[in-house]
This record gives structure tokens, sequence and C-alpha cells, in this order.
């Protein structure tokens, strides 16, 4: 096995991007660190930068303001990496579809940079905690 | 629940009877429910009915409002009493749909600062005096002139 | 010597996004050696434009858009949309729904404040805390889930009254979970109260004057903490709150130890709150059949955690609001911290920007630009300064930090 994958599947670095959310997601993504769901003990780590990371975590619709911030981050990110969007705005803009100032949703957005991007979808409003662990896993276990 | 007597809080009768005060400057009056009365007056007398409202009653500022009525423009300024738990709105009606123009009240009142740079975000309404006036709620690329709270851009 | 010059630098190159960083806004300090001399403000990466896509609603779509401007006052903005349209269709919802309403509304406004309470002993450096808070969240998400289904964005609102109802069977798990929980928050505030290196540290900062504070219309928790007595639940009473027995908690302080008082005395008081609703909760059905909005206009208003949500909506006979006003409590308490941050110290500009509770933490997006010799610190150098900061206090005082076990109980 390739021993960057290896590395990878074995304690996966996440960095939450956050593309114009309303929060609700996000502290979800908080609460993994929380006592409750405790991610650190199964290797998940958030970490402050996205050099570090082996995958994305991104929330939000894709906003116009933060669309170029979510490919510059992308590219920032060492590949290969894994793209997950979490809660139902970022795998399709929801309720905000018809909204003037949402050029999302995410998938969009990075295969404008990157056809090829590897991306995985956890919807919910939000997810619950459950969710975005098992999605993760999924996630990295596809590479 | 009780209500605890504070010295100098305004009641219903003295907060109508300082409405009344400016009605030179006001077009109408309008109660539509228990708690929540509008007036109306025309953009010349908005800006010293705003400083009236904010200074002299006083009230609470909340937020404005800005609505395009297809012929004219509407703004609306939203003070809270606390005292009496009333909502008084001021609605300002901007003839020149062309050339939308009106004076600020964030030189005397700097928490309306930001709801007017979204106005004129969305609306295109001019806001003059203001001291800061720039870009707020659009992205950075949005096109100049595109105003998307206006009736005949497309949603 | 006075450094005027702002660089213009792109987000990226301030700072990382940062994993405690809910939103996205951009904060760009100008310094004068170590004192903030003047802040700007970036907002936008969150606009979605609400209030364009409402007018493409109709008016019972629209709450399920409304919960979502902000996740944690999800209770509170659709509750002051239908009290908007409930005043132009002159309709009152029925008692036992007020009652669900209220009960919902101070769960949220528990869970919120507590989650406050965590993110600011992040900041401090108080990491204790912030597990802590944060574990015991927890109870009250899942009995919201269990009441609505869901831990955020309940959707139990609607015109005319509430969704779902509570059931018989969980009103003593919800008083048990109260008296837990109360315990627990008055060891936190006894704790917080008590310990004299959060009094060196959090007093007299980040003062935000009385008169700034009505300048700057602002509203809430970080009103009350600056002297300014205002409460909708009190002055304009909504849903069940004419009928309960419970006070407005302020202090005169204006610092940001104030702030934190107040919001843990109002999570007290919201257990009290909670208690007496579910107690007092009458009988009857939940809702009442709304069949259309007539013309006219309506403002409705509720006390979320951050202060007061508004509402404005203008219908005109059709089945879509033509227009529809969305006022957050943020929206006026963040410009406020223009007044309460210049004049400090960088190191406390974290700790004074939380204490207005932005409906985000917005601190990540912290950056201080120094345009005489480009020093650039970004959120992690502010967050560390501040940290640091509190570190020197204790060792001063020769103190040691809040530890898990000083919070457990017998």
């Amino acid at each position: 096995m390739d021993w960057r994958i290896w590395s990878l599947k074995k304690s996966p670095w996440v960095f939450h991007v956050n593309a114009g959310a309303c929060n609700n997601c996000d502290i979800e993504v908080v609460d993994l660190l929380t006592p409750k769901f405790d991610v650190e003990r199964l290797g998940i780590k958030l970490v402050g930068s996205p050099r570090h990371a082996d995958a994305l975590l991104i929330t939000g619709v894709g906003t116009a303001q933060t669309a170029k911030r979510v490919q510059e981050v992308y590219r920032q990110t060492p590949k290969p990496c894994v793209v997950i969007c979490i809660g139902t705005c970022a795998c399709d803009t929801g309720i905000f579809h018809s909204g003037y100032h949402v050029v999302g949703p995410i998938d969009k957005i990075i295969k404008e940079i990157d056809p090829n991007a590897i991306i995985a979808y956890v919807p919910g409003c939000p997810p619950k905690p459950e969710a975005m662990i098992s999605g993760i896993v999924k996630a990295l276990s596809a590479l | 629940m009780k209500k605890e007597v504070r010295f100098e809080k305004m009641n219903e009768k003295e907060l109508k009877n300082k409405l009344e005060k400016i009605k030179d400057k006001l077009t109408k009056i309008e109660q539509t429910s228990e708690k929540r009365i509008f007036l109306y007056c025309e953009s010349e007398n908005s800006h010293s009915v705003n400083k009236y409202l904010f200074e002299e009653v006083p009230l609470r500022f909340v937020i404005e409002t800005g609505i395009d009525s297809v012929d004219y423009f509407e703004i609306l300024y939203h003070y809270a009493c606390d005292d009496t738990g009333w909502v008084v709105t001021l609605k300002t009606f901007i003839r020149d749909h062309e050339k939308p123009s009106i004076e600020s009240i964030a030189p005397f009142l700097p928490g309306a600062e930001w709801t007017e740079r979204e106005i004129h975000d969305e609306l295109g309404i001019e806001f003059k005096g203001h001291p800061n006036m720039r870009r707020l709620i659009l992205s950075d690329d949005w096109p100049e002139g595109v105003y998307p709270l206006r009736k005949e851009v497309p949603k | 010597m006075k450094k005027t010059v702002n660089l213009h630098k792109p987000v990226l190159a301030v700072g990382p996004f940062h994993p405690l960083q809910e939103e996205m806004e951009y904060f760009k300090l100008t310094v004068d050696g170590e004192i903030v001399t003047d802040i700007d403000v970036r907002i936008s990466y969150n606009h979605r434009g609400m209030e364009g896509i409402s007018e493409t609603l109709q008016f019972d779509q629209v709450p399920y858009l409304v919960s979502r401007i902000c996740g944690i006052c999800s209770a509170s903005h659709p509750l002051a949309y239908v009290q908007a349209v409930e005043e132009i269709c002159g309709i009152k919802p029925p008692e036992r729904a007020l009652y669900v309403r209220t009960i919902i509304n101070e769960m949220e406004r528990l869970h919120s404040h507590i989650l406050w309470a965590g993110l600011a002993g992040h900041f401090i450096g108080y990491d204790t805390v912030f597990m802590w808070a944060w574990k015991y969240r927890e109870p009250i998400l899942d009995l919201l889930e269990e009441i609505t289904g869901n831990r955020n964005n309940y959707g139990n609102v609607r015109v005319g009254g509430c969704r779902e109802d509570i059931q018989e069977e969980l009103k003593p798990k919800i008083l048990d979970e109260m008296d837990k929980l109360e315990k627990k928050i008055e060891m936190l505030t006894k704790a917080v109260l008590d310990d004299p290196i959060l009094h060196m540290r959090l007093k007299g900062v980040g003062i935000l004057s009385k008169e700034d504070g009505i300048r700057y219309a602002i509203t809430g928790p970080t009103a009350r903490g600056s002297g300014i007595d205002i409460d909708v639940r009190r002055d304009d009473p909504y849903a069940a709150y004419g009928e309960l027995d419970w006070k407005v908690i302020t202090a005169p302080e204006g610092d940001v130890f104030a702030k934190v008082v107040v919001r843990l005395l109002e999570v007290l008081e919201s257990i009290k709150m909670i208690r007496q609703a579910v107690k007092k909760l009458p009988k009857g059905p939940i809702t009442t059949e709304v069949k259309e909005i007539p013309p006219g206009e309506g403002c409705g208003r509720a006390e979320a955690p951050r202060g007061e949500t508004f509402h404005y909506i203008r219908s005109d006979g059709g089945n879509r609001p033509v227009r529809h006003k969305m006022r957050a409590p943020s929206y006026v308490n963040v410009p406020s911290f223009k007044a309460s941050c210049i004049g400090q110290h960088i190191a406390d500009v974290t700790i004074t920007l939380a204490a207005v509770d932005p409906c985000y933490s917005c601190t990540e997006r912290l950056a201080v630009v120094d345009g005489h010799h480009n020093i650039v610190h970004d959120y992690d150098a502010l967050l560390k300064m501040s940290r640091d900061k509190t570190a020197r206090l204790k060792k001063e005082l020769g103190l040691r930090e809040l530890k898990m076990k000083d919070f457990e109980i017998e």
C-alpha cells in the first residue's frame, strides 16, 4: 500500500472551512472534539492549517465572497486529500438555491479548479456528529 | 409578574403626546395594533424627525428597512420604546426613483451605520453625509450598479 | 508614534481558518504599539441573500428559511417572524402553544449561554471550562431532540401555533434535567465569581459605557452587562413570558466580567422559567388554522440569547411576503466592538470580542495590521497572547487553574 495512503487512513487530520454556513454544522463539528464524541481517541484531529490536513470539512453554501477563498484553501491542502461536504447546504445549497449571492454548492466550486477532486457528502441539517464521523471514515476508506 | 417601577419611566399617554409634538413634520399617524404605530413623512423631514425620536423622546433604535415600491422608495426607521413595549416606525418616502437619496442619520446614531450601508448595497439609495459609505454585504467582485432587492432585478 | 496606514491583505495571508472559528468575518485592527486604535470589519462571507429568498417563498415556508439565519438562535428567528405574521392576521395562538414556544426558546438560551461560557474559557486559557461546558450542553440538546426531532434547527413554530407538542411523559424528564443542570451551573457561577485570576483578568477589560451602548443601539446581555435595562420578554411580553415569575439580570460595570456574570445568572433564571412553564403547561390544542394573510404590516420581536431579534413583514394579501426585513442581534452588537476595543491591549481583543457574543466566534478572523513594521498578528498569535496573560496573572497570584474535579459534585 502506498505509504501516504496508509498514514492517511491511520489518523486523519481534518481542517474545517466555513463557506457561508449558518453555524449549526460548524458547532456540531466542534462538538466532535468534546467529551461526548471525542474524536481524538479515534485518531481524527482538527488542525489549524490546511497545509497539515488530509481532509477538508467544508460547511456552508459557498457564497460569492467565499468561493475564491475555498478554492485557495483547496490548493494549499497537500494531495491526496478528501473534500467532505458537511450539511445540506454544502451538498446542494438546500433552501438557499435561489439566493443571488450563492454560487455553490461546494462540489461545483471545487471541481472548477480540480475536476478529479475526491468529494464526499454528509447531508443533514445539521448532520448528527455520529453521521459526520461515519462520513469521514467512509470517505477515507474509499481512497 | 410585577413590573418594577422606575423613576422617569414613560407611559403610553406620554409617548403619544411626544409623538403628537412633531405632527407638523408628518403626513400621517397610523396605529395598526395595540403596541405598533406608524408615522409617515417625506424624505426632506426624515433627518429632523429621526433626531427627535432618538434624542428627545427618547427611543431605542432597532433597524432601517429599505423597500422598492416601483414608483418610489420607502425607508422605514424602526424604534423601540422599552418602557411601554411599543414599536414606533417612521415611514419615509423617497419620491425620486431615478436618483434616490436621503440624509444619513449615522452621524448622530452610529448604530445606523451598517444598516444604511446595507440599504445602499441592496437598493442603491444614496445616504448624504454618511461617515463611512462602503460596500458592506455584497462580495468584492459583485458588479457595480446591480441592486439585488430592486424589483426589476430578477430573483 | 501613531501608525495610520492600513495594509490591505487577502484574508488567507493573515490567518488560517481556525477549527474553533465558526463563522467567517474579517476584523482588521490598527495599532499604536500594543494598543488598538481602530478596527474595521468586513462581513459578506455569510451573506446568502435571505431577504430576497424570503420574497420567493410562501408564508408557511419562511420559518424554515429564517431558522437557518443563525444556527444557535434558530428558535428565536422563526418565533419573531410568526409573531409578525400573527400580528397582521390579528390572531393569537392557543395557550398551550405559547407555553411550548417559551420552553423551547428558554432551552435554546440555556445551551447557547453554556456554549458561550465554554468558548470564553477557551479564549482566556481555561480549556477545562470549555470541555466541561460543552459536555453539559449535551443533555439539553438531547431533550430538544426528543421534543422536536432535531438537536438544532427545531422547525417547531408555524403561523398560528406550534408543530410538535411536548409529550406528557417528557415532563418529568425535563424537570429532572433542569435540577441536574442547575446544580452544575451554580457551581460554575460560584467558581467564576470566586476566582481571583478571573477577577484580575476580566474586570475593567473591554468596557462598553452605557452612553456608547445606546448610540450603537445594542441589545441583549451585551446591553444588560453595560447597565442598559432592556429585555423584550419583559418590555413587550410575547409567548407565555407575561405569566411567569422571573427577573431581568443587569450589571452596571460594562466590562467583560459583568457580561460573564449576566449570562451565567440568566442561565439560572431560564432554568426557573422552564420549571414553571412545564408545571403550568395548559391542556388544549397547539395550533389554530390560518387560511390567509390579509394585507398589512407587522413587527415581531423575540429575545434571542444574544439580544433582540426583529422581523418586519409587509403583506399585500397574496401568499408571499412583499418585504421581509430580518435583524439579528449581532448586527447591532458587533459594531459596538469598535467602542469597547479601541484603547485595549491586543492581548485582550479576543475576549473583548467574545463578550459581545457574536453569533459566531469571529475572533478567528481577527488580525492586527501594523503599517510601520509590517508585522501582522494573526488569530493564533492573539489567542496565545490572551492565554499567556492569564498564565502570567496566575503566576503572580500563585494559584492553579480550575480542574475538572472542581466541578464534580458529590
